[in-house]
């Protein structure tokens, strides 16, 4: 399509923010989805007849928003989230999906999960409450899981008077804290979900306020400049070879670039074998492309006929990571079974999968205050801390604060076959 | 109101700036990537791309099931992509109902034949006679399409099969994984999913289970419309308006066939019409619509006040939880 925008006004140039809601009804969370839902126009009426006929039928005086997004029937009939939940809106130039995770210590593993993935974090914070546990708690895995945007949405202002000395309050308090943290963007933003005020359209009872509405914050904040143009990250996925007569001496490495920017002719090394060559070429389908960078999807053709397989790495002869076999790591643990040293797990990293054995768990890391916990030498549910592991094969690793993907692993019980930890990693050695 | 706590890492060194393009290159992209950013369509092929070679890579015996509808060609159309120039590494399964559109069917096999992939067809009617499926007269086609499935990705040994499901469909769909777990019995458990976290998928299974994958979980329908659009390729004719011979039952337009007997007080009469899902002719309805173009069909998406399952699909209109019991049950 050559046109820039399409024919019912949306940009066909549209870019995507994914990000992560975290809070619980109280906040007003649910709310607030609606409400950016509604006002985008991203409910269907087949869905907001249901919930209404629900509300209804289980006595609510009011349409009870938080039913459009628990799904499953256990979390209907036990009026909870459990799950993360991923919604879908558009505005004309940006379409948005909302990891949406239940706010309680108990869910921690899927606010780590919905984090994953976010390049911003909303935190909802109840203007009568200021700040709670529950919001510091949510600031803390947003810094950890280094989602680069943060948002303090400080709801119900409705309920105090759109008092400008309350959001202040709020403002000052939580900066302070988040001096602690890594956070390189954070916007606090003064709302009210249920009246509409500073979400999509500006609120005329807070004329203090100067800054942006939550929906122009969304919007329009920059998140492309977030990802690593410059160090050349390519986890080598899947090798791709036709053996058929038209394509017979075809060989191309698949993968998503992880980070840098490709070109054809650049020198390159394959880890973890050393080997140097030449990018031939990049395709994308049957187009040859003259630069790759990420999030992309490409196959990457060597000048050499070097010996290339899935788990290997393509990166910059003089910019490379070093493979490692002892790695330092901030680990989430997600089981109910807890993680002990001298257990044995196998790693997924990149692409590339070995087995970990656990060497030591230094602390435990007390998300509401910070704390480290050194006395404790096991991490159970929901529990996160810094640890120690040796693996079977070397990891081509960066520090999770450089490369969201190089610096990132999961860990998965053997036996089981079921995904028990997610880890981010300070340094290899 | 912007508070910045830690300088952006590269905003002291230089920017990279549009590149000229190397020589010798065959075909060059039309877009110039100035500021190295994606369109929102091309960050979710390159996340449905990863998602299709991550299974290639990892599983014994992939399959992609293949209804013919605009969500499953969106899916082999990546496939397509992921793999190229080589075929796509795995056959393409379709549960035959003995009720699907003949439009549906001709459109998979320009797909098959032009792709030159190996195509599996689990009929009902055969699981029925082969005594695999026993239709005690009450059971639906759509259950016994769940069970005709399970027995086909049984007896092939397929370890892994690609569906079209997206999260924007139904509530139930919204939490389920990409890589979405199946016990030795197909069942999914809701309660037990395991944590997805960046990109790194855990496709571990015992003997006997198997993983459903949707590799465009996070597409919404107008992705899909924009997508197809985008590429110019083939789909059924019944997504584009046309006359049809329908009648009206329970609030939806359904099409006149021998494989769906009036019931007393239904009238037929023609109108012009469109389908914006492609499921079981006798639980499929119809939209009145003059759209026969996908712009057509994207204006018309953008303003529609319905979902497209709530809207023609009588499959999921029998409980609140209609989707999540299928599903747990082994459904697509």
């Amino acid at each position: 399509m050559n046109a820039e925008t399409t024919t019912d006004g949306r940009s066909t140039n549209m870019d995507l923010l994914r990000f992560a809601t975290a809070g619980s009804v109280d906040d007003g969370k649910s709310t607030l989805i609606g409400r950016l839902l509604l006002d985008s126009k991203s409910i269907f009426a087949d869905q907001l007849e249901a919930v209404e006929a629900t509300s209804v039928s289980k006595g609510y005086d009011y349409t009870d928003l938080a039913l459009l997004t628990d799904g499953l029937r256990s979390e209907r009939e036990q009026g909870i989230t459990i799950d993360v939940a991923y919604r879908y809106f558009a505005t004309p130039n940006r379409k948005f999906i909302i990891a949406d995770t239940p706010g309680h210590v108990q869910y921690t593993r899927n606010m780590v999960t919905g984090a994953s993935t976010a390049d911003l974090g909303l935190v909802l914070v109840d203007a009568r409450q200021g700040l709670t546990e529950q919001s510091r708690r949510h600031a803390v895995i947003l810094s950890l899981l280094r989602v680069p945007h943060l948002v303090l949405a400080v709801n119900k202002m409705d309920l105090v008077d759109y008092s400008q000395e309350v959001y202040d309050k709020i403002h000052q308090e939580f900066t302070q804290f988040a001096t602690k943290l890594n956070i390189p963007d954070l916007e606090v933003i003064p709302i009210s979900a249920l009246a509409g005020d500073n979400v999509v359209n500006r609120s005329d009872n807070m004329s203090w306020y100067l800054g942006p509405t939550l929906m122009h914050h969304l919007e329009h904040v920059h998140v492309a400049s977030d990802r690593d143009l410059v160090d050349v990250r390519f986890p080598v996925q899947y090798v791709v070879r036709p053996k058929s007569d038209e394509h017979h001496d075809y060989r191309g490495y698949g993968g998503m670039v992880a980070g840098g920017v490709l070109k054809p002719g650049d020198e390159v090394v394959v880890l973890p074998s050393g080997m140097t060559s030449k990018i031939a070429g990049i395709d994308l389908f049957d187009q040859e492309i003259s630069e790759a960078f990420p999030p992309m999807s490409v196959t990457v053709r060597l000048e050499d006929d070097v010996d290339v397989s899935r788990g290997d790495m393509i990166a910059r002869v003089k910019n490379a990571p070093v493979p490692s076999q002892d790695i330092d790591a901030m680990v989430c643990w997600m089981t109910t079974t807890p993680l002990k040293p001298r257990q044995k797990l196998a790693i997924k990293h990149t692409t590339r999968t070995a087995r970990a054995l656990v060497k030591d768990i230094q602390y435990r890391l007390d998300v509401n205050t910070l704390h480290r916990d050194q006395e404790t030498k096991e991490l159970g549910v929901n529990e996160i801390g810094r640890v120690q592991l040796r693996t079977t094969v070397p990891l081509l690793c960066d520090p999770y604060s450089q490369n969201r993907t190089t610096g990132s692993f999961i860990l998965i019980d053997e036996a089981t076959g079921i995904t028990v930890g997610a880890g981010m990693i300070n340094s290899g050695s | 109101m912007f508070v910045r706590f830690e300088a952006h890492r590269y905003s002291d060194r230089c920017c990279p700036t549009t590149q000229t393009p190397a020589r010798g290159t065959r075909t060059l992209m039309t877009t110039t990537h100035a500021d190295y950013r994606l369109s929102q369509l091309d960050q979710l092929e390159a996340e449905s791309i990863h998602i299709f070679r991550e299974v290639a890579a990892e599983f014994e015996k992939p399959v992609l099931m293949f209804s013919g509808g605009k969500d499953s060609i969106v899916m082999l159309r990546l496939a397509e992509k992921a793999f190229f120039p080589a075929k796509i590494p795995f056959p393409v399964l379709q549960i035959d109902t003995g009720l699907d559109f003949p439009e549906v069917l001709t459109t998979r096999d320009n797909w098959v034949n032009r792709l030159g992939v190996r195509l599996v067809v689990a009929s009902i009617d055969d699981a029925i006679a082969n005594g695999v499926v026993v239709d005690d007269g009450k059971t639906s086609r759509n259950r016994m399409q769940t069970a005709t499935l399970l027995n086909a990705i049984e007896e092939n040994g397929f370890t892994a099969a690609f569906g079209g499901g997206r999260r924007d469909e139904e509530k139930a769909r919204a939490k389920e994984r990409v890589y979405s777990h199946r016990d030795e019995f197909g069942q999914w458990d809701p309660k037990m999913q395991r944590p997805e976290l960046w990109s790194l998928y855990n496709g571990r299974i015992h003997a006997g289970e198997h993983m459903r994958i949707f590799p465009i979980s996070n597409w919404t329908e107008l992705d899909v419309w924009d997508y197809l659009g985008r590429e110019g390729i083939e789909i059924p004719d019944i997504y584009f308006s046309h006359q049809r011979r329908v009648f009206v039952r329970d609030g939806m337009l359904m099409s006149e066939t021998p494989l769906n007997p009036l019931r007393e007080g239904e009238v037929v009469e023609e109108r012009t019409v469109r389908f914006r899902t492609c499921g079981d002719i006798t639980l499929t309805g119809c939209v009145e619509s003059t759209a026969s173009t996908i712009p057509e069909i994207i204006d018309e998406v953008a303003i529609a006040t319905l979902t497209e399952r709530g809207a023609t699909r009588g499959d999921d209109r029998f409980s609140e939880a209609a989707m999540e019991d299928r599903k747990k049950e082994g459904y697509f």
